[in-house]
């Protein structure tokens, strides 16, 4: 069976070139008749590639000679689906994009839609978000941390830190309902009120984060099979990484300072203290590394910000834009009368595009939104990082092992939803 | 001439110094200006962008339909600069059979960018080095972001069942 560029899918042996067996144990090896480059398939249903991702390699022995990532196996059509939807029927869509870092994917759609509209949101609120989007962010990493750790080998990670997640999960639910789709962010505000005794639990569930980063560290930077797995290996030069338009993690791992919180504040971000991790080592250890101490970063950011929240209200004051409270609708006509609007009719955003950019786990999550002046977007183009990411595959794989090509992917923690959209 | 919204931003006066006249439009967005430019020069524009200006990274490359309107597609450029912490956004207007200079020559990463606007919008990028499409299978007919393309699909819908 041969795919459209004439690849065999299987496997196919090409008597071309004469392979020399060389076995640094000594042993040896029967040498096979004929020497082999290989076409292999790798997905989409590898359980490294965490999702559908299809990457077509060329091989002569374990070497890589060539990687050709193929995506749209999760294409969805969220893009299209947004222009037929309201404005605010679109944040439960942007969940489904990254899967893993939904409260970022609903801030970076509430920002564009807060800067067409020009509302601004309260301070409560704003500092809400920035706490919520850093345990996401949290969370993120340490689906990252297990499933990579587990990819090169190592198990009991994996346990460690999902168990700590679901933690986070349970903050989540706690606030929104839900544990992962929460759709808790949203143009205005925020879509519930924070629960009683977000304060107490969040207080509890950082302490414990805290110990927990330490701990996943120190069971894996001092081993020296991880180091092995990971040091040196996925490197791609900063200008190649740059041009291809890696951001996030990936690119601080190359020692390049780059994050938009601090480089275009959005939110309340200008308010916190706290640095961006880099390494100039742009290896998978290094983006390790870079990660776990983001990890310490938000940490430190949501303890921030359970000193200092602010108190008031958690949504902005513009009643024909969010729903009213459900007790006014019984009492007062004007609520009733704005709630009917808002669900029939949904609300008219004023004509003009805008982009507006937050840094999820990954890098650069950017919405840019055309409004043609009715109630639904006219164009709703997602900048997704992993997208960006994905598109050095090819390059960093060249020339490495087989082997090592699980440590680079999973280094790059792409997540497949939000690569195709 | 330059566009009076955008008369004091550095990078249209560097722009228009280097290319007078590749800057036909411009409007100021919520987010800062937006440079519509002549769709003949976007690779030197692009060249000129990249190597003297310093925006390093293009962020993404899209398409929007305006269908019935004419021109009927806008193509956006996201750009970045890391050297001077800027952002610009820069479209494109093409006519419906119109076809555009693919920038891959500049930013590698405007590959997949444009496959992906040709793929759902049809939009053509000449000398791009793999035009094919990226999300919908190979053998898919129609461009699904297009406003004429249904939402449900005009093909293989539970609607025909």
């Amino acid at each position: 069976m041969k795919d459209r560029e004439g690849y065999t899918h299987v496997a196919s042996l090409d008597a071309e070139h004469e392979l020399a067996v060389e076995d640094p144990s000594g042993l040896e090896y029967p040498k096979p008749a004929t020497a082999r480059r290989m076409i292999l398939n790798m997905g989409p249903q590898h359980p490294s590639t965490h999702g559908v991702l299809r990457v077509v390699l060329e091989l002569d022995g374990e070497t890589i000679l060539s990687a050709r990532p193929e995506i749209g196996y999760l294409h969805t059509g969220i893009e299209k689906q947004c222009e037929h939807e309201k404005y605010q029927q679109v944040v439960p869509l942007t969940d489904r994009v990254d899967y893993l870092s939904n409260l970022n994917n609903n801030q970076a759609y509430a920002l564009a839609v807060e800067k067409l509209l020009k509302l601004e949101i309260p301070a409560f609120a704003a500092w809400q978000r920035v706490m919520l989007c850093e345990l996401q962010r949290i969370s993120s990493h340490l689906v990252w941390l297990g499933t990579h750790a587990l990819d090169i080998g190592a198990m009991s990670v994996y346990f460690y830190c999902f168990r700590e997640r679901e933690d986070i999960l349970k903050l989540f639910e706690m606030y929104s309902g839900q544990r992962m789709m929460t759709s808790y962010i949203r143009p205005g505000g925020l879509a519930l009120e924070p629960p009683r005794g977000w304060h107490k639990v969040t207080s509890r569930l950082v302490e414990r984060l805290a110990r927990g980063v330490d701990e996943y560290q120190n069971l894996l930077m001092t081993n020296p099979l991880w180091c092995q797995r990971t040091q040196g290996v996925g490197g791609l030069d900063l200008d190649t990484l740059v041009e291809l338009g890696v951001t996030g993690p990936m690119l601080r791992a190359a020692g390049m300072k780059v994050d938009a919180r601090k480089d275009q504040p959005y939110g309340a971000y200008p308010e916190f203290d706290f640095d961006i991790p880099t390494r100039t080592t742009n290896d998978v250890y290094g983006r390790f590394e870079v990660r776990m101490d983001e990890m310490r970063q938000s940490i430190k950011i949501v303890r921030q910000a359970l000193e200092g929240m602010p108190s008031g209200p958690w949504q902005a004051d513009a009643p024909n834009i969010l729903l009213p409270d459900r007790e006014k609708m019984k009492t007062q006509m004007e609520a009733l009368i704005y709630h009917f609007k808002i669900v029939t009719e949904g609300y008219r955003v004023p004509e003009g595009s805008v982009y507006a950019v937050v840094e999820s786990p990954r890098g650069e999550l950017g919405y840019y939104i055309v409004s043609d002046g009715t109630a639904k977007p006219h164009r709703v183009f997602m900048r997704t990082p992993s997208f960006g990411n994905l598109q050095s595959l090819g390059a960093m794989l060249e020339g490495v092992l087989i082997a090592d090509s699980i440590a680079a992917m999973g280094s790059m923690d792409f997540v497949l939803g939000d690569v195709d959209r | 001439m330059l566009p009076e919204s955008v008369a004091e931003n550095s990078t249209a006066l560097a722009i228009n110094h280097q290319m007078p006249g590749a800057i036909v439009d411009a409007v100021n967005a919520a987010d800062g200006p937006v440079l519509y430019i002549d769709p003949v020069q976007i690779v030197p524009v692009c060249r000129f962008l990249k190597d003297t200006v310093g925006f390093e990274q293009v962020i993404g490359i899209t398409g929007v339909d305006w269908w019935p309107r004419a021109p009927r597609f806008e193509v956006v450029y996201l750009l970045r600069s890391y050297r001077h912490n800027q952002r610009l956004r820069m479209s494109v207007r093409l006519g419906e059979r119109e076809e555009i200079d693919s920038v891959t020559s500049v930013w590698l990463g405007a590959n997949w960018y444009e496959r992906e606007a040709f793929d759902l919008f049809g939009i053509v990028f000449r000398n791009h080095p793999n035009l094919e499409r990226i999300m919908m299978p190979a053998d898919w007919e129609g461009h699904p972001l297009r406003k004429d393309y249904p939402v449900h699909g005009h093909k293989y819908s539970y609607r025909d069942e």
